[in-house]
């Protein structure tokens, strides 16, 4: 399978990408649904109208791939009590400045005085505390395995430089675990669009595993519209001829293998440990957690945070958008209680979100 | 969150780098990729170069963010 030459235009290619999918999809013979487990890809699908250019028969599913959108409430309410720590520096990405905490949020916390710090790489945390070693200052590593290597290197880095103000609130997370409990929690998938930058680090072999025990094709996908849609049209034409295994749409940066360097950079700082999702709850070895010899950089223990019993947002269904048993216009907050302007639950308040990609693109 | 773009590496230090972003100058950190050099391509994310790319991939990318951005009138988010 190749994809056309790209000096054809993206309207060209999208025209000749319907066409195929229309052809597939016509071969499928029967109702599939499609899961994409990476919040870029929601966006995409969103932006790009893509649901609209699909036959009747594909039905896109939205899992869980949005970093902010699956850390759990119990971690969410842990960051928020780290974060009033007096005299504290917290660095966070910007994404998780909104999400709810039962009574409040980082954004909130930072109004009422706490020092709370938007970065757009972990470096700059580092940086920071080099800069002001009178300053404390922690870092709230969420994210997939994109994201993860660099944290993992800012770690070494600062272990190598005894650089003794720096912590880190460890929250990563592992997708392919998550997606093994997508389809054990009763989801029906028939085909997974596997997130392109997670893929460049884990290689598309991650998958291959999973592709074989549920008989479901797996297509690490690119990020622009045209991609996505190339991405299904794979997964399609592997549904009709009746194929699975993991596959390459965005062969542009998706190396066979992934990244070694990435992913041993990764291991040299974090092993693999059971974690905590919003709604799928805890999944065995799908999290990262400091390696004994960076554990002094835990940012629980230093500051000794105490664990919280989490409680439920009221009414919010993420847990089951998430999943992918419900479509975000199914939740009875969807629209009414909750909009972006005044987001309920995390799939509302990032730009990646399932529920916020539904409420701006329809 | 996994946003990851094309950027072009203008000067080495080291593991740390300068690259070129549609016209902007972004610090990168290269720990994360072997055998990095001057004028090579980067796929840049949260400040990290997570791989290298063919300069006619990376090119293919940000046309095709161009042509989208057309399209749609809608910036790419970087």
């Amino acid at each position: 399978m190749t994809c056309p030459p790209f000096e054809e235009s993206v309207a060209a290619r999208t025209r000749h990408m319907r066409e195929r999918l229309a052809r597939a999809a016509g071969a499928v013979g029967r109702h599939v649904r499609v899961m994409e487990v990476c919040g870029t890809h929601t966006h995409a699908i969103g932006r790009g109208g893509l649901r609209a250019m699909l036959p009747g028969n594909v039905e896109l599913v939205s899992g869980p791939g949005c970093p902010v959108c699956v850390t759990s409430q119990r971690d969410i309410e842990r960051m928020l009590v780290l974060a009033r720590h007096p005299g504290l520096t917290v660095c966070t990405f910007g994404d998780m400045i909104r999400v709810p905490g039962i009574t409040s949020s980082l954004e909130r916390e930072r109004s009422a005085g706490a020092d709370i710090r938007v970065v757009y790489s972990p470096v700059e945390a580092l940086a920071l505390a080099e800069r002001e070693p009178e300053r404390e200052v922690a870092f709230l590593a969420v994210g997939f395995e994109t994201t993860s290597p660099g944290v993992a290197s800012v770690l070494l880095q600062a272990h190598g430089r005894a650089v003794a103000n720096l912590s880190v609130y460890a929250s990563h997370k592992l997708i392919v675990p998550a997606m093994h409990a997508v389809l054990d929690g009763g989801s029906r998938i028939d085909g997974f669009v596997t997130p392109g930058h997670v893929s460049v680090v884990i290689g598309p072999e991650a998958y291959e595993a999973l592709s074989t025990q549920y008989s479901i094709p797996c297509v690490a996908t690119g990020f622009e519209p045209i991609d996505v849609l190339e991405g299904i049209g794979m997964l399609l034409e592997c549904m009709a001829e009746g194929r699975t295994g993991s596959f390459v749409q965005y062969t542009r940066a998706v190396k066979p293998g992934g990244n070694r360097r990435a992913w041993d950079t990764l291991l040299r700082a974090f092993e693999v440990a059971d974690a905590e999702w919003r709604g799928l709850g805890a999944i065995p070895s799908s999290g990262l957690r400091l390696k004994p010899e960076l554990r002094h950089f835990d940012a629980v223990a230093r500051y000794a945070v105490p664990d919280i019993e989490p409680v439920d947002l009221p009414g919010c269904r993420c847990g089951d958008v998430l999943k992918g048993l419900i479509h975000p216009p199914e939740c009875p907050l969807f629209r009414t209680a909750c909009t972006p302007r005044n987001p309920i639950g995390p799939c509302m308040v990032s730009s990646e979100g399932s529920c916020a990609a539904r409420y701006r693109y329809g | 969150m996994c946003l990851a773009i094309p950027a072009q590496i203008t000067e080495l230090d080291g593991a740390r780098a300068k690259v070129e972003l549609s016209g902007n100058v972004l610090d990168a950190d290269l720990s994360l990729i072997e055998d990095a050099r001057e004028g090579d391509w980067v796929l840049l994310h949260a400040g990290f170069a997570i791989e290298k790319l063919e300069p006619e991939d990376a090119e293919e990318t940000l046309k095709l963010f161009a042509e989208m951005g057309e399209a749609t009138g809608d910036v790419p988010s970087v």
